[in-house]
């Protein structure tokens, strides 16, 4: 069983959800008649990322009521969908969101569970925290999702293995960072923040023998540049496609789902994890330790 | 005015709906710049102030709070007429320079910025008005130097918003004391303070040009203003919610949309980040750090 996959590596207007909506709907037409089954766009495509106090008024909600999710669920009738925005829940928390849509109906809505907040980055100050890393069934799969900082963290990979996911969907609004310098001349052409995503999300891959998929954005806000890079490793971790850096493109791959049969018949990781032995041991570590 | 008055002018706590009232604590805010403005200078190691008196409100106010803070005899106030400016500006900076005892200067800009006029003979209002707030600016870090002390800024809130300023011109100084006070605030502590009544009820200008006044060129009045940026900005309201409070709807866009637009007059411009540690982004200390 095979599945083409389309990386929607886009810009974003910062605050324009209708313009960036737009986009979107392009873009899921072109990967349509592509014959593309699942198009992914970046963390917060349909907002763009550095909103600081723009975060109240650019909340949807991914149901057939709202105006943007309305014409997204549509085109979801020809090919699977996965965008990022902005959720605002009934008491008015506001969340980093990315939500798969099918058929016309929303399958999965995930929040952002980890919010970077050192550094060049500010998310806790905005956004509230998710509180669920889970997969969910499609109909190619059992598939899971995150958002950019989750999978800096090595448990939320983890657990959306264990929780039954062949087929990791990262998305990221990953600021460029770390330019190369000549005392490292093989990292030439490439920030370190891509160097280190692009190494990290290979690892998953050959780690977790399943498929990662990462879209992330390209463009400029204020200072900031986006370094775009998407790409799409096997469960052997080898690379099955790269995005251009710091370009708007629209890149495809295609998985050969059988290759999860073959990898894990090699190299039986998921068979031998023992569960069991973690959970003791997390049990262990967190009832005992001292800080 | 009496503590017990200002208290009893402000909404009532159940009356319902916020209101635009603009009421402050004028003895709070008073010792709180006072303080401000004494503690920013002097940690810098400085003791005096530089301000630029047009016979305006803002900057008589200013003074008022310079003089209380420092001394008067800590205290320069810059009157810098062009040919075209009105006598009434002149008397009326005056008045608040004999009111104080501050020490003062009077530069004519009309042979500086007057090459520079001439040199486009096309040159619009707006041009010429931005040569002579950049001219005043020049005289005013100029006489800073000379005068060992640091330039008062004179911007209030609601020209901060609607970005009614030029750019490195009648915004650039070293600290800014009104910056936080809209304009029918600025009255209000002016009055205590004692700036001269003809001063507080006369129409705001700019003085580039005869019977140029601010609310002609604005559109609207500083009061419709004032009103309408509190809900908006201080109270969150939405611009459906100011509508609902009986703003109209083209004003209340009119206003979003300036105060969007001049936004990159508020922050200093971006430098592009290449580097793991990019000043402004993640090498991040306050003006104050160390003193």
């Amino acid at each position: 069983m095979k599945l083409k996959v389309a990386l929607a590596q886009i810009n974003t207007v910062l605050g324009g959800v209708e313009k960036n909506l737009e986009k979107h709907l392009k873009y899921i037409e072109e990967a349509r008649q592509e014959g593309a089954e699942l198009i992914v766009f970046p963390e917060l495509s349909l907002t763009g990322y550095v909103l600081q106090d723009i975060v109240p008024t650019v909340a949807h909600h991914p149901e057939p009521s709202d105006p943007i999710f309305h014409e997204l669920l549509e085109a979801s009738l020809g090919i699977d969908v996965m965008v990022g925005f902005v959720e605002e829940d009934q008491r008015n928390r506001f969340y980093i969101s990315a939500a798969y849509l099918s058929a016309g109906k929303t399958l999965d809505v995930h929040h952002k569970t980890y919010l970077p907040t050192y550094g060049l980055f500010d998310e806790g100050r905005f956004f509230a925290r998710g509180d669920s890393v889970h997969a969910f069934e499609t109909r190619y799969g059992r598939v899971g999702i995150l958002i950019c900082e989750e999978f800096w963290h090595a448990s939320p990979p983890y657990l959306l293995w264990l929780d039954g996911a062949d087929i990791f969907l990262f998305h990221s609004a990953s600021p460029g960072r770390g330019l190369p310098g000549t005392d490292e001349p093989g990292e030439m052409g490439r920030l370190a923040s891509s160097r280190w995503v692009d190494d990290i999300t290979r690892a998953y891959a050959g780690l977790f023998t399943s498929f990662v998929v990462h879209t992330n954005r390209v463009g400029f806000e204020d200072g900031l540049n986006f370094w775009g890079g998407a790409a799409v490793y096997s469960p052997d971790g080898i690379p099955l496609v790269h995005g251009p850096q710091h370009q708007e493109a629209l890149i495809y791959a295609e998985l050969d789902l059988n290759q999860l049969h073959r990898t894990r018949a090699r190299l039986p990781l998921l068979r031998d994890e023992q569960t069991d032995l973690t959970l003791r041991e997390l049990n262990r570590i967190l009832n005992h330790r001292k800080d | 005015m009496a503590q017990s008055e200002v208290k009893s002018s402000f909404p009532k706590e159940n009356s319902g709906r916020a209101m635009a009232d603009l009421t402050i604590d004028t003895d709070l805010a008073r010792k709180i710049l006072t303080g401000f403005i004494r503690t920013e200078i002097t940690r810098a190691g400085f003791q005096n102030a530089v301000i630029g008196l047009s016979g305006g409100v803002d900057s008589a106010l200013a003074c008022f709070l310079a003089a209380e803070a420092l001394g008067p005899d800590h205290v320069l106030a810059l009157r810098m007429p062009y040919r075209s400016s009105s006598q009434d500006s002149m008397d009326d900076a005056k008045s608040v320079i004999d009111a104080l005892g501050v020490h003062t200067d009077t530069i004519e800009i009309t042979a500086m910025v007057e090459p520079l006029i001439q040199h486009f003979p096309d040159m619009d209002n707006r041009r010429k008005g931005n040569i002579m707030a950049r001219q005043r600016m020049i005289i005013l870090f100029d006489q800073s130097e000379a005068f060992k002390g640091l330039v008062v800024g004179t911007g209030n809130k609601t020209e901060i918003l609607l970005g009614y300023s030029t750019w490195y011109g009648d915004s650039a100084c070293s600290l800014n004391p009104l910056g936080d006070l809209y304009k029918a605030q600025i009255r209000q502590l002016g009055k205590v303070m004692g700036v001269p009544e003809v001063i507080l009820n006369k129409a705001p200008s700019a003085d580039l040009w005869q019977g140029q006044t601010d609310e002609g060129e604005l559109g609207f009045t500083y009061d419709q203003a004032d009103r309408l940026l509190y809900l908006l900005i201080d109270q969150r309201f939405t611009p459906e919610e100011c509508v609902e409070a009986g703003f109209g709807e083209t004003f209340v866009r009119q206003v979003i949309q300036r105060v969007r637009r001049n936004q990159f007059k508020r922050v200093l411009p971006p430098i592009a980040k290449l580097s793991n540690r990019t000043v402004g982004y993640d090498f991040l200390y306050l003006r104050d750090w160390g003193t």
